[in-house]
């Protein structure tokens, strides 16, 4: 069977639009430290999936247009997000055979990981702290795993992306 | 490269990043920007109609009020000529949009649509009709973000408009509140003082508005008072903020207009 190794690549830029639209649309203001961390969860679906399309050099990029959208610092987010895509390609295998449950426990775990590096950042670069609720998003990151993993392997199987 | 950013080397990047993500900025905003449209042109003759008699109106009291206006400025001159002191020259404002999008939900940072052609740098100050909102941080080519007083890692040199007793208002995270650390238990300062700017450290012009005091705490056992203060601008509410040039600033604004042929919104203001 022969398929073209670029075939569906519009979809995965597509799906990390859709992240970066989501991560800054206007929300309610008591769902504001809910927000969980698209961008992230979309890469770290891409990496577990195609391990071999999506890495390090796309959790990059993508870092980067987040730091530049959210107004941190240039890096800090592009960081982070290499960090996830460089364990989840290394984990790939194991996670995959994981039930769902137990992928979203590895997800949360990541993105904790996520943000204390973004905490780490804001430390060493004087901003002031942000209290407990800083660690809310990885939580609802890990409520929505489920639904983003369906969803995105539904989208992917549609379009045959390899 | 963190550290690099620190000297400001990257800033070019960062600029030319600005463009690619200014479409998505574009998209999310513009929802609110077709709510926006759809209202105004859907709104009944009526509404408009009753509309334009209440704009009239304010529009007749705001004149008598600016004639009066008018008439203090030049007698303030001419005290300030007796006393030797330098003349106030009024600032110049210009209308910028804030871009209806969420950023960092722990840092009270706006987006704005109006750029350095328009002559917006950086450090510039921005306030709505009630007062004070805070300061430009970064220009980049596509436009501009400003840090809110309210920001926690923002200060404003202040002073009471009562007594001319002076200090600093620190942001305090909160939308609703800054806070004035640096007053001693026995500092002339009661709730309801407004406070404005005292326009030392030079980046915002003195005179404008910028909170009430709401809370004062003395407790004996530390050595500075607690007070907190609401902001007079509508931090959170306002969609439009106004950008002022003031001093010699006000160059700048014609130099960064004079490349666009027609300024769209600019009007004189005293201060």
């Amino acid at each position: 069977m022969k398929t073209d190794a670029r075939q569906g690549g519009w979809l995965i830029v597509l799906t990390f639009l859709a992240a970066m639209i989501l991560t800054i649309v206007p929300f309610p203001d008591f769902l504001q430290h809910f927000r969980p961390e698209w961008a992230a969860l979309v890469l770290a679906y891409w990496c577990m999936a195609l391990p071999h399309r999506v890495g390090v050099g796309t959790g990059w990029i993508t870092g980067l247009l987040l730091d530049v959208m959210t107004g941190s610092l240039l890096g800090q987010h592009a960081l982070s997000m290499t960090v996830i895509a460089f364990l989840v390609i290394n984990l790939h295998q194991r996670i995959r055979l994981f039930p769902l449950w137990q992928q979203a426990i590895v997800i949360w775990m990541l993105l904790n990981l996520y943000q204390l590096l973004l905490l780490w950042f804001d430390g060493i670069t004087g901003q002031p702290s942000k209290g407990l609720s800083f660690w809310l998003p990885p939580i609802t990151g890990m409520i929505l795993w489920p639904g983003i993993f369906i969803l995105l392997r539904r989208l992917r199987r549609k379009h045959k992306v390899k | 490269m963190t550290l690099d950013h620190r000297q400001q080397h990257l800033q070019t990047v960062r600029a030319g990043l600005s463009l690619l993500v200014a479409p998505i900025e574009y998209l999310v905003d513009l929802p609110v920007n077709i709510g926006r449209w759809l209202d105004e042109s859907l709104s009944s003759r009526q509404q408009l109609l009753e509309e334009n008699t209440r704009l009239h109106a304010q529009n007749l009291l705001m004149q008598a009020r600016s004639l009066k206006n008018a008439d203090l400025e030049s007698e303030n001159q001419r005290l300030r000529e007796l006393l030797g002191s330098s003349v106030k020259v009024a600032d110049r404002v210009l209308i910028a949009e804030i871009y209806k999008i969420d950023l960092d939900p722990y840092k009270h940072i706006i987006r704005l649509n109006k750029t350095a052609r328009h002559g917006v740098y950086l450090d510039q100050p921005l306030l709505d009709s009630h007062g004070i909102m805070g300061q430009v941080i970064e220009v980049l080519p596509a436009y501009t973000t400003a840090r809110l007083i309210t920001d926690p890692g923002h200060s404003i040199p202040i002073q009471v408009s009562r007594n001319g007793l002076r200090t600093i208002a620190t942001g305090s995270g909160k939308i609703n509140q800054i806070d004035l650390p640096y007053l001693p238990n026995n500092a002339d300062i009661q709730e309801g003082d407004l406070l404005v700017t005292s326009g030392l450290g030079g980046v915002y012009p003195p005179g404008y508005p910028v909170a009430l005091v709401t809370k004062i705490e003395r407790a004996p056992e530390l050595e500075f008072a607690r007070i907190g203060a609401e902001p007079t601008a509508l931090l959170n509410r306002s969609r439009e903020v106004l950008l002022v040039w003031s001093g010699d600033k006000i160059k700048l604004m014609q130099t960064g207009q004079s490349s666009r042929p027609a300024p769209p919104q600019e009007q004189e203001e005293s201060p």
